[in-house]
């Protein structure tokens, strides 16, 4: 350990500005790419499976559509 | 080679392939990150020059090396790309992007934050600093000309020339300290010679380097894992994967 306190790591021998901002900005801003990766994942899922279910429902009503006009000319 | 490599090409082959590697990227990287700050903070002797402050270079030099390995990775990747047609590595090229971005900012960022106590100011024009700032500009060039076209294959296309010739850059900032005369000192790892550093210094400088490195391959891979997601989006394997990852009540 090259420092004796606690103060004296925070101090970082008068030059704990530059050293915390340097690492607090770098901590940030890679958390922030990781956050954005993963939430970007969940959001992609999610619009996949909405996609999905509206493309299934589009076709069922086709067919049930279908079906329909082809009982009503059989009918008449 | 070719016959093992070749499924990769396939999108989902190489979702599981990212699924797979992304624990062993990032949780290694993370804790290399810690170990090398923590030693780099803590418990390497002080400079006997700069003091305390000279403590930057526990990510200033690790985010400066890595910003160029992994444009060249991001343009390797956007040759492959344009000469053998390959749509999943246009995706991997656009998976780097960002967190070269990201770690090309760290670089320029501690730079300046290093450089006002020792040189008195945040920024000066010089050849190294100028050269590594056009880095982060190709860097979201790329990433803009990716998404001006509605069409992928083109912006892949687009992108990747863009990213191919920014390539010259790269050995520009190198030997910017060695072609031009600079503020920035010159290389004191980085080079084809014993390094000119202390053994106890440099030792977490290259855990912390190794640690960046992995974080980088995992968050690549995690943003490779949503490109393919984005391309293969009507595809029944995502469904299913939806399915399996959000927990499904409405699934079939």
């Amino acid at each position: 350990m090259q420092f004796d306190s606690l103060q004296g790591f925070l101090a970082m021998g008068g030059y704990a500005l530059y050293v915390w901002l340097s690492f607090g900005v770098s901590l940030l801003a890679l958390l922030w790419v990781v956050v954005d990766s993963a939430s970007t994942h969940k959001k992609l899922l999610r619009n996949a499976r909405e996609e999905q279910a509206r493309q299934a429902r589009i076709a069922a009503a086709r067919k049930a559509q279908a079906l329909q006009s082809e009982s009503q000319q059989t009918g008449s | 080679m070719w016959k093992w490599l070749h499924p990769y090409a396939k999108p989902e082959r190489a979702y599981q392939l990212c699924v797979t590697l992304q624990p062993y990227f990032l949780w290694p990287g993370i804790l290399c990150l810690v170990a090398g700050s923590i030693w780099g903070l803590a418990f390497a002797p002080q400079d006997y020059q700069q003091g305390d402050s000279f403590r930057i270079i526990y990510i200033h030099v690790p985010s400066a090396i890595l910003s160029m390995s992994t444009y060249v990775a991001m343009a390797v990747a956007a040759l492959v790309g344009i000469v053998w047609q390959w749509r999943t590595a246009f995706m991997a090229m656009i998976a780097m992007a960002p967190i070269g971005a990201v770690v090309t900012f760290i670089a320029l960022f501690t730079g300046a934050a290093w450089g006002k106590p020792m040189w008195g100011t945040w920024w000066v024009w010089d050849a190294r600093l100028t050269s590594e700032l056009i880095l982060l500009f190709l860097y979201l060039g790329v990433i803009a000309l990716y998404g001006a076209f509605e069409d992928k294959q083109q912006a892949g296309k687009a992108a990747g020339v863009m990213a191919l010739v920014g390539v010259v850059n790269v050995p520009i900032i190198h030997y910017s300290v060695e072609w031009w005369n600079t503020l920035h000192q010159g290389a004191t790892i980085s080079k084809f010679d014993k390094p000119s550093i202390a053994p106890e210094m440099l030792w977490p400088l290259l855990i912390a380097l190794l640690g960046l490195a992995l974080f980088i391959a995992a968050v690549t891979v995690m943003r490779m894992k949503n490109e393919i997601i984005r391309r293969e989006y009507h595809r029944p394997w995502v469904k299913d994967l939806a399915a399996r990852a959000l927990g499904d009540d409405h699934a079939v």
